[in-house]
């Protein structure tokens, strides 16, 4: 579209299409991103109870959150699932990797298999775990009928190892596609490398470990990101399986926040924990991008 | 990240016959014939074997508890297969089953996501697209600025910035409907879309866009007639990652619907987890199964082009 007046047009209206088709994006970028964040930030230094309102407490709502057992079982129950799900899902996706890049037959099937959970949503993901777990029909009780009547396995019902059967769900649904990552990783390595290793008489496993795991970083890196950004979002997992129970054990941060933004009706608490989670990966990301985009400036 | 992703992939759909052999020490040239049993062989299937059997098991309890009446399930085990199949959970499941009062079954649930996953997807594909082509071809000064705003933006805890929304939403009267919702999915459906769309558009000769330029077309010409033909595939990729991914979104539909406009999973779990009443296990199973249908449907038939997708998506999450 040309300007709609002679003379020099104004800078303004110069490439307006791509303006007006960028509009949304700046909105989005603006208002809700940066906006909301801002917002949701401000008011977490209020006393918001039903409604936002700004009366300034300073750091109060922070205080009382961190003196609430609750987020206190929130932020430990995170921190056993983020670390087990980081270092299990790196451990098995690698592993079923490597044995997937032996030249294997029926190599899509398995692939097929491994990913077909990652398609499944949460909630899915959630119950079905929930039924197996179950320990008046599931695991527990098919293992009791073989005759050991002892047998207990009832991660859902008992409060000190809920976080673990949540755990076993969340890397049933998420392992295959870091499988995927991995292999991506590995089938980027040049073959020459293998054969150079050969050629030197290196052992497998030695050239898994310090030569092609130190070659796949950039593959290790996004792989770390994906499994991070996952982690902290953990919600609708914990809302199927146990509803954050038995009482509060199995309770995460995301849930905290709902709970207390929606059902509470204590916003002020919740934008306290909001901003919590919000402080949590800015410690992750920004060292992270540092590293990664510091010097180069890759795009954008 | 999303590009490295994005290179890694494609490797990964082609099958590498150059690649890795990580077995044998030394072989004096050509492939060395291997006997089909030898313990290394035994090793690397079983493992995958047994990990698959890991996998698929759920799947597979949640089938054969479906299709089992009540009773067996009460004394029977959850591995075993029906002995009498009965297809009664499955139509319970989708036209009785009870969420507090209403009692019309997941099928209210499937049709709101149906309402609300179609326009999402073609809303936000729309949007992302175009504006992704407008970052590709038309940059204008301080485009970069908001789009590396929007790609971090993407890392922000969605909890962060539920609140704020809502009050959007009231705002301009959307807070608790149907399109209020669609507008969230498009929102966050943006980041990655947009990367998608601009890093694939850039990646498309210059000397087309050169040429219509010079041809007398203009932004939309080119768009509609040149970019949108040739980019069917990462069209393909887009609609497969929204339709999973809002069709499983579960944190959006609580907050921004109510019990009248919740989608399929928000009914799903009110059904499973509800307090009152005798637990119907088969039923239960059944809706979750009716619930993953459709993304294990798209899953299995859209294969390869489904990785990339989700590839690119899990950034997303």
């Amino acid at each position: 579209m040309t300007p709609m007046y002679q003379g020099r047009p104004s800078r303004l209206f110069r490439n307006l299409n791509a303006k007006i088709a960028s509009i949304p994006m700046i909105l989005t970028a603006l208002v809700i991103f940066v906006g909301g964040t801002a917002w949701t930030v401000f008011y977490s230094f209020t006393n918001s109870k039903l409604l936002p309102r700004a009366s300034f407490v300073g750091l109060e709502q922070y205080e009382r959150l961190w003196a609430t057992p609750r987020w206190l079982t929130a932020v430990e129950n995170i921190a056993i699932y983020g670390v087990c799900t980081l270092v299990f899902s790196l451990v098995i996706g690698f592993l079923l990797a490597a044995l997937m890049d032996q030249k294997i037959r029926f190599e899509n099937t398995f692939r097929t298999i491994f990913l077909y959970p990652f398609a499944l949503s949460f909630i899915v993901t959630g119950l079905a775990w929930q039924w197996i777990l179950n320990p008046n029909f599931g695991i527990q009780q098919v293992v009791r009928n073989l005759g050991w009547t002892s047998f207990t396995f009832d991660p859902l019902y008992d409060a000190d190892i809920v976080i673990y059967g949540i755990l076993i769900a969340g890397l049933w649904q998420g392992t295959g596609l870091i499988m995927c990552l991995m292999l991506a990783g590995l089938r980027g390595i040049d073959a020459d490398i293998w054969k150079a290793a050969r050629v030197d008489g290196i052992p497998t496993w030695k050239t898994y470990v310090f030569i092609v795991i130190p070659m796949m970083r950039p593959v290790l890196v996004t792989t770390l990101v994906i499994i991070a950004s996952g982690i902290v979002k953990v919600y609708d997992l914990v809302v199927a399986q146990t509803s954050g129970g038995p009482g509060i054990a199995s309770e995460v941060p995301a849930k905290y926040v709902y709970n207390y933004m929606f059902l509470a009706q204590n916003l002020g608490q919740g934008f306290a924990a909001s901003t919590m989670m919000l402080l949590s990966v800015v410690i992750v990301v920004v060292p992270w991008a540092y590293l990664e985009f510091g010097g180069k400036r890759r795009h954008g | 990240m999303v590009e490295q992703v994005f290179r890694a992939v494609p490797d990964m759909a082609a099958v590498a016959p150059a690649a890795s052999s990580a077995g044998g020490l030394v072989g004096p040239s050509g492939p060395r014939p291997r006997r089909t049993f030898s313990r290394r062989n035994i090793f690397i299937y079983g493992t995958l074997f047994v990990v698959a059997i890991y996998y698929l098991l759920p799947l597979y309890v949640m089938v054969v508890t479906s299709l089992k009446g009540m009773p067996e399930i009460r004394f029977g085990n959850i591995f075993s297969p029906p002995v009498e199949i009965t297809f009664e959970p499955w139509v319970k499941a989708w036209s009785t089953a009870c969420t507090g009062l209403n009692c019309d079954g997941l099928s209210r649930g499937f049709w709101n996501s149906v309402r609300i996953t179609v326009p999402s997807v073609f809303l936000s594909i729309a949007i992302a697209s175009v504006n992704g082509y407008a970052l590709a071809n038309w940059r204008f000064k301080g485009a970069e600025v908001f789009f590396t705003v929007l790609v971090v933006g993407a890392f922000i805890p969605y909890q962060v910035m539920l609140y704020p929304i809502v009050i959007v939403l009231r705002e301009i009267g959307l807070y608790g409907s149907l399109w209020g919702l669609v507008l969230v999915h498009t929102i966050f459906g943006m980041p990655i879309l947009t990367l998608l769309f601009r890093n694939y558009f850039a990646s498309l000769p210059e000397e087309l866009f050169k040429a219509a330029r010079v041809d007398g077309a203009g932004f939309w010409t080119i768009y509609l007639r040149i970019m949108l033909p040739m980019s069917l595939p990462i069209f393909v990729v887009a609609i497969i990652l929204q339709v999973t991914g809002i069709w499983n979104d579960f944190l959006f539909g609580v907050v921004y619907t109510k019990p009248d406009t919740y989608p399929m999973t928000v009914q799903l779990n009110n059904i499973v987890n509800a307090v009152q009443g005798v637990k119907e296990y088969n039923v239960n199973m059944a809706a979750t199964l009716l619930t993953g249908l459709v993304p294990l449907v798209i899953y299995f038939v859209s294969g390869k082009l489904f990785v990339r997708g989700i590839a690119a998506g899990a950034v997303k999450g």
